[in-house]
């Protein structure tokens, strides 16, 4: 008995922590979600539900389904491109695997604002790239490649690849080869190979891939911002207008429980097929 | 058309290392052939070669007398017993036995049927719905012969099957795969480093050194009259002693120790006793620094490290064999055997 209390205290520092910086702040956030707007300034303090009920309203129901058409757009295309890459990436021989890697971690050390003002300069009218494609007669005219929705699903691509190649290499990574060998040997066509063992075998991979692309791209507002030219409006955008300019804080906090709510059902989702309560990639 | 199998003239390099340096096989139908080896001379090379998982760089497979040597290996009726067994981790037993007749486009009680069957036969019935996590080792390996038998392969290649088993299992298991061989008809392709395991299973023993077969027979051949120094040792963990310019094989058990010299006995020195596999084993170094190894029943001898003895044989014990040689056609060094 004594010597777990003694354990209990040990790790007391970090119960405290997660109350004081996870629990309160998310319970906060959900009472607010429940209050009024105030006036002139802040929230009182008086149970509603309009906050709820505004996000039907069409416009922000609109907002709300975009998102989460982007979001699949966006989840969809860095599946496509990021299968192959951590498939094969699992593939190379250690040596070029780190190196590889090193590759697809390194824009990790850039802030990811600094990259999509990167891509601004680069891609806006008249920039680097269309400079380029004039100088050599490729193109006559302007592409107008930014400030439109195909600008913004790019940006969005780029910033989350690494995190589905990552989750798709680290489940290929541990899966054992020989079982490929195996069904070949007991007549499976590759592609037979792969659909029967390969995908099943990884599909861990695909879906912790697949929750932590979805759920940051119905967030990124910063990317819409700054690929979109305020032309997209995200659930992200939303919240932050509302977090900081029109200052409705509750409908700000309603909008976040929504967007959690959808986050939690992903991942319980998630461990009801894989059985699992780690999310494959997280480092 | 007896063979089944035919290797001709398989060579196979990874990188700069020469695996297989030219091998030659005819194997009969249902035969049970073992390659035997110690790690790293090729065996594991020649099987993935005949089942498809590798091509030779230069050499023809044929199976029942057609040309397989650049066929994929789901297009050749061989079916493979992993070392490891890799069953497939998401699929029960039933699924992993019933995979390649899916594959067929079997009826769902066909392939029932056939699993069902398979079991019976590996005598794990009932055991449908386990998955591969939920089996012993020697359940699996059960299982990894049923998924390969289920297909009725022409050939049945088994990489060191019963390596990961302990030894009472081993033996138990050896009997039974026997047995099932002899049953089934179906010609087998083994592969062991362990010597005793192939001369107890084997119809005829291949083996392998340095991606060359140093000889190829039936176990009592290679027992009795091997052809080299290599195969002395590692099949019948022979002394190796020079007489008169010759190289005779002489097994432990048929060393004959004397106290007095006699015509012909050469001198040595015992260095040690120790007890091992149920025999006495002494260690003996003659003049000329060979080691020899003497072996008895029984737990003690009355001989006594530093003792000097007279060793001899008896004429016919004595096997003429010769040198081994290395890749590159030199001589081995006995001692590094």
């Amino acid at each position: 008995m004594k010597k777990r209390s003694k354990d209990g205290l040990l790790i007391a520092p970090l119960y405290v922590f997660t109350l004081l910086f996870v629990a309160a702040p998310l319970l906060y956030m959900l009472a607010l979600s429940f209050m009024q707007r105030a006036e002139v300034w802040g929230v009182e303090a008086a149970f509603s539900l309009d906050s709820y009920r505004k996000i039907l309203q069409p416009v922000y129901r609109d907002t709300f389904v975009e998102s989460v058409k982007l979001a699949f757009t966006t989840t969809f295309l860095t599946l496509l491109v990021g299968y192959p890459f951590g498939y094969f990436m699992a593939r190379l021989p250690a040596k070029r695997k780190s190196l590889v890697m090193l590759l697809v971690v390194i824009p990790f050390w850039t802030n990811a604002l600094m990259r999509m003002y990167g891509w601004m300069i680069l891609f806006r009218s008249n920039g680097l790239a269309e400079q380029a494609l004039l100088r050599f007669g490729l193109i006559e005219d302007s592409l107008k490649l930014l400030y439109n929705y195909k600008a913004v699903l790019a940006g969005m691509v780029y910033a989350l690849l690494p995190f589905m190649v990552l989750a798709v290499y680290s489940s290929a990574e541990k899966m054992d080869w020989s079982l490929v060998e195996a069904a070949k040997d007991l007549g499976a066509k590759n592609w037979q190979a792969f659909a029967t063992v390969t995908l099943k075998l990884t599909l861990p991979g695909i879906l912790s891939g697949v929750i932590l692309v979805f759920i940051p791209s119905m967030g990124l507002f910063f990317i819409a911002d700054i690929l979109g030219g305020g032309k997209i409006m995200l659930v992200g955008n939303l919240i932050r207008d509302q977090l900081m300019s029109t200052r409705d804080w509750p409908f700000a906090a309603a909008l976040s429980v929504v967007l959690m709510a959808f986050t939690m059902l992903f991942i319980w989702t998630y461990r009801k097929i894989t059985h699992s309560d780690e999310l494959e990639g997280l480092l | 058309m007896s063979n089944v199998l035919i290797l001709e003239g398989i060579e196979k390099s990874f990188g700069k290392t020469r695996v297989l340096r030219g091998i030659d096989l005819e194997i009969a139908r249902g035969e049970f052939l073992t390659l035997l080896g110690s790690s790293g001379c090729g065996k594991t090379t020649t099987l993935r070669i005949v089942a498809g998982l590798e091509t030779p760089d230069r050499g023809r497979v044929l199976l029942n007398g057609e040309d397989v040597t650049e066929r994929e290996p789901w297009q050749r009726n061989v079916n493979t017993v992993f070392q490891n067994y890799a069953l497939f981790p998401h699929m029960d037993v039933a699924a992993n036995i019933g995979y390649s007749l899916k594959l067929k486009k079997k009826s769902r009680p066909e392939i029932a049927r056939a699993v069902t069957e398979s079991l019976k036969l590996v005598q794990l019935e009932g055991y449908e719905k386990r998955m591969p996590s939920e089996l012993s080792g020697g359940q699996r390996q059960r299982v990894a012969i049923a998924r390969a038998l289920v297909n009725e392969p022409q050939v049945l290649l088994l990489d060191e099957p019963l390596g990961a088993l302990d030894l009472q299992l081993r033996r138990q298991m050896q009997t039974e795969l026997k047995r099932l061989q002899k049953r089934l008809g179906i010609t087998f392709i083994y592969i062991t480093h362990d010597q005793e395991e192939a001369l107890n299973m084997s119809d005829r023993i291949a083996v392998m050194r340095e991606g060359r077969f140093v000889q190829i027979g039936s176990a009592q051949e290679i027992y009795d009259r091997p052809r080299t120094s290599y195969v002395a040792r590692f099949v019948g963990n022979a002394n190796i002693i020079r007489v008169d310019g010759r190289m005779l094989a002489v097994r432990s058990e048929q060393i004959l120790l004397d106290g007095q010299e006699t015509p012909g006995a050469l001198a040595a020195v015992v260095k040690e006793k120790s007890f091992v596999g149920g025999m006495l084993r002494i260690g003996l170094e003659l003049t000329d620094g060979t080691p020899v190894t003497a072996s008895r029943h029984g737990i003690d001898a009355a001989w006594q490290p530093g003792e000097r003895l007279y060793v001899s044989w008896r004429p016919e014990h004595g096997v003429p064999v010769e040198k081994d040689e290395t890749a590159a056609g030199e001589e081995v060094d006995e001692e590094a055997l």
